[in-house]
């Protein structure tokens, strides 16, 4: 399972182009983040968190709650 | 010439913060000043439950030398009533609060909900991000602290960051210690002892009790096109020490009736609390892509999580932003949640059978569905401000787990949960 992801994730990367500079202005929007909006991802994250028994995946830390 | 310039130093910001963690944005690094992200959250639980108003308040800015900093605060104002972990039965129930010094009692075929639920918490976070090696290589160091009657949350973390391929690929790796203290009302219950009708005694095993999180994580961030930007994290994360919800019991039942059973200590009630395991082990996997269609931009993501309780769960969640051409856009969000419940999850134990190692009732443990489904939407108010509203329905439906005996075959053991978000931010520069 775990080779077939990885071979899987290298077929991807592998498959990229070079892209240059000069060809990053769509990627380079605001809109084109990865986290377009910190505070609603933040404030959505919590409140899985304390309703759901899964977490991370984006970063690590965050902060601790007695919520759950 | 100032033209080329000009985009020339667009083209170098543009690369060299596409690929940061976080939403930074080349155009937002432009500036010196600071970005301030403004926020309140209004959710409210279905059935008188839960509700909560969080207003949020982050700033982020780039310093002279390149470093960048972040600064956030978050207030947590919750009131409401939240589920015990009893079940609901055909007969009105009794309970302790957890002082152990009020009672309150619970209707007939109501789910138990403890109503002296209250709380405030104060959340503080920041980082600093900074080159270090040379142009493609940097540090992000983060600390958090957070407040609130019965607990205190301590953490820091650290990421390292390198460039790769013009820049096309970045490699990360952080670690991220956290170092947590609960302190009960009433104190730390002792794990599946009775809870004790008002002022006669309470089975603590003292005032207070803690955890520490370990969370390590890998990452790839690759530009896949000129369109596309791609993720994947690895994360691993150990906790040790106390997990258990201090306010939450599970209820014993007689076997043939189904019903809480009668102690012989007059002053027990038919109530243990919950017994969670001292470690857990996480493991999860992450993926997101964003990609560029003409003007609108789709966001997906999916994250597999595991861990040796056996919460199995998987998260798919996409947010499609649809430009209205003014600067302005509407961006619907879906998000579908599937959990397996965690191996000790019961919703009551059966008096006379051996007590198991451990026993939760707390339905956050149990098998379940979330879907969610929301709008946003924003528009700009000035060259650099915006003011933001959402709204967002949540939609938790339980799985009934075991097999149900006598009288709880005519109660619902694990109800539903609906709840809904309302969000007005407002982002300005200064």
């Amino acid at each position: 399972m775990r080779i077939t992801s990885i071979l899987g994730l290298l077929l991807i990367l592998s498959a990229c182009t070079t892209v240059q500079p000069w060809e990053k202005d769509l990627l380079a929007k605001p809109s084109m983040s990865l986290v377009p909006s910190e505070v609603d991802n933040a404030l959505d994250e919590h409140i899985y968190f304390s309703k759901e028994a899964s977490l991370g995946g984006q970063g690590v830390g965050g902060g601790g709650c007695g919520c759950n | 010439m100032s033209d080329q310039n000009n985009i020339r130093s667009k083209l170098t910001l543009a690369s060299a913060t596409l690929l940061q963690l976080g939403s930074i944005s080349a155009v937002d690094a432009a500036d010196n000043g600071w970005d301030i992200s403004t926020a309140v959250l209004l959710y409210q639980e279905n059935d008188g439950r839960v509700s909560a108003i969080e207003p949020v308040i982050s700033g982020k800015k780039e310093l002279k030398n390149g470093d960048r900093i972040s600064l956030k605060a978050v207030f947590d104002s919750l009131t409401g009533a939240t589920p015990t972990g009893a079940t609901a039965t055909s007969a009105v129930q009794t309970f302790t609060n957890p002082s152990g010094k009020k009672s309150f009692t619970t209707e007939a075929g109501e789910t138990p909900l403890d109503s002296t639920f209250l709380d405030t918490r104060v959340a503080l976070s920041g980082s600093w991000e900074t080159p270090v090696i040379d142009d493609y290589s940097r540090v992000i160091l983060g600390g958090n602290v957070s407040k609130e009657f019965d607990y205190a949350s301590l953490g820091v973390s650290a990421s390292f960051l390198r460039d790769y391929n013009s820049r096309n690929t970045t490699l990360s790796a952080s670690i991220g210690l956290n170092s947590d203290t609960i302190s009960p009302s009433g104190g730390v219950p002792t794990p599946f002892a009775n809870m004790r009708i008002a002022n006669s005694g309470t089975n603590r095993d003292g005032a207070d009790d803690s955890k520490t999180i370990t969370d390590l994580m890998l990452g790839v961030t690759q530009v896949i096109n000129r369109r596309t930007l791609m993720q994947f994290n690895l994360g691993l994360s150990e906790t040790s020490g106390y997990m258990n919800d201090p306010y939450k019991i599970i209820s014993l039942v007689d076997s043939t009736s189904g019903l809480p059973i009668t102690p012989t200590d007059s002053n027990d009630l038919p109530y243990l609390y919950e017994s969670r395991p001292d470690s857990r082990s996480r493991q999860v996997f992450y993926w997101k892509t964003v990609y560029h269609l003409t003007e609108d931009v789709i966001n997906v993501s999916y994250r597999y999580h595991t861990d040796d309780w056996g919460i199995d769960s998987h998260t798919v969640d996409f947010h499609y932003r649809y430009e209205l051409g003014d600067g302005s856009y509407l961006q619907p969000h879906l998000r579908y949640y599937t959990q397996a419940a965690a191996d000790f999850f019961t919703s009551s134990l059966v008096d006379g059978q051996p007590l198991p190692e451990f026993a939760s009732s707390d339905y956050r443990l149990g098998e379940f569905v979330t879907q969610t489904i929301g709008l946003k939407y924003a528009m700009p108010t000035g060259e650099n401000s915006e003011f933001s509203v959402r709204a967002e329905l949540i939609s938790q439906v339980q799985s009934d787990v075991g097999t149900p005996i006598g009288d709880q075959l005519n109660n619902e053991l694990t109800p539903d949960l609906d709840s809904y978000i309302i969000q007005l931010g407002y982002n300005f520069r200064f």
